[in-house]
């Protein structure tokens, strides 16, 4: 059976990891996996750029990971927990990294969670919110 | 006669593991979830499991892309606890069960489950903040672990209703082996969280609560649930729930509900978590 992968492309602000981006991730993600030793933290840290290009990843990945940005590194075939080791390497806890990805700081960010959370009403279908 | 006596399913959270590592399980953050926990170590400490069979997930801990098993369960006499970007948790390793993990493995792949071998593993998060909620911060943990690793972070990932046959499989080759254990089936992850995207915090509760209601009352129905509708009305993450079905299905067909809680937030998730036991049982 075909898996659908187009039903998944309606819900907003959310990337699923599928088979396929894990494979335009590969490289990338193993970078990300790299950084569960100390010692490559510690050279990563110490120059970020060249502990990058010793892995074949794009140059749009690479940029996406010194920018931190991590909603491109997402679309670049990131997954948040491969994502979590570059986080962790900077002493992020998932609640500081997780919410750049929002459109609101960290404490507006926390504020929405204690109050409950984001409410699903709305969020459920990029069409019915007139998105693409 | 080995039996199964109890099904857990808890949220693994790993904040919440870094809170037991710190000492702050009595912030006024934590409090309130950590407090859901107490009866359930009160009642644990008197239902100890031999075995706990924990069905989780690991989160690009021990597992990369270079090789992603759908099942995989661990055979070891003990794994270590990995390190996932912040160094190890400072907690005991998990002691295995080999002598139950081979006859339970080779059950399940006569019975047409492809599952991957571990004979080394290290665990990460996802089967270590569910013992530290369950049993506290011991010396040493108090049962001996089977972990059955289950890949629900690369879609495709497998069906509800495969999980919920695994967790019947499973039953039955509990049931058939030959020594005196009691043997419990964890369920971890979930519930509604969404950690990525604009869409980041999602908090669904009325349909939370609604899965743990069909989970004890209504599994057969509940196994086909599409993945698309866990994404959308419980987040990207929220398929990890599928775990639970696969505790649900080593239970039997009626369950006794002993324990229910549910809690918002945890970090960036809803926390939910259920203690059930085979109809009849107690």
């Amino acid at each position: 059976m075909k898996p659908n992968y187009e039903q998944f492309t309606d819900i907003p602000g959310t990337t699923i990891f599928t088979i396929e981006l894990a494979h335009v991730g590969f490289e990338l993600n193993q970078f990300c996996m790299s950084l569960r030793s100390a010692p490559n933290r510690d050279r990563f840290r110490a120059d970020e750029r060249a502990y990058l290009d010793e892995w074949k990843m794009t140059e749009e990945q690479k940029s996406a990971v010194l920018n931190r940005d991590f909603q491109r590194m997402l679309d670049a075939g990131g997954n948040v927990y491969f994502l979590s080791k570059i986080f962790a390497c900077d002493g992020l806890s998932y609640v500081q990294a997780v919410s750049t990805m929002t459109d609101m700081d960290v404490p507006e960010y926390q504020a929405m969670m204690l109050a409950g959370g984001r409410n699903i009403d709305g969020w459920r279908s990029k069409k019915e919110r007139g998105e693409k | 006669m080995a039996r199964i006596t109890a099904g857990i399913s808890t949220s693994h959270v790993p904040a919440v593991g870094v809170a037991v590592d710190m000492g702050r399980t009595e912030e006024d953050y934590w409090k309130p979830m950590f407090a859901g926990y107490d009866f359930s170590k009160k009642w644990m400490a008197e239902n100890t499991p031999d075995v706990a069979i924990i069905v989780y997930n690991d989160h690009a801990s021990y597992f990369g892309m270079e090789i992603m098993p759908t099942f995989a369960m661990g055979l070891a006499n003990s794994f270590e606890i990995c390190d996932e970007g912040y160094g190890p948790r400072p907690i005991p390793p998990v002691m295995g069960a080999p002598e139950l993990a081979t006859h339970v493995a080779g059950s399940l792949i006569t019975d047409d489950f492809d599952l991957t071998i571990l004979n080394v593993l290290e665990v990460d998060h996802g089967l270590t903040v569910p013992l530290s909620l369950m049993f506290g911060a011991p010396d040493k943990w108090p049962t001996r672990v089977i972990p059955l690793a289950v890949n629900v972070v690369m879609n495709p990932q497998p069906s509800g209703a495969r999980c919920f046959a695994l967790g019947k499989a499973i039953r039955r080759a509990v049931q058939q082996f030959d020594g005196d254990l009691d043997v419990q089936v964890w369920g971890t992850g979930g519930m509604s969280h969404q950690i990525q995207g604009a869409r980041a915090g999602l908090i669904n509760e009325p349909w939370d609560r609604k899965f743990m209601d069909d989970l004890i009352n209504d599994p057969e129905v509940l196994q086909y649930k599409p993945h698309l509708e866990y994404m959308i009305e419980a987040g990207s993450e929220g398929v990890e729930l599928i775990m639970w079905l696969i505790m649900r299905g080593a239970l039997g067909p009626e369950v006794d509900e002993v324990y229910r809680f549910y809690h918002v937030p945890a970090s960036n998730t809803a926390v939910g978590h259920l203690i059930l036991t085979p109809k009849g049982s107690e």
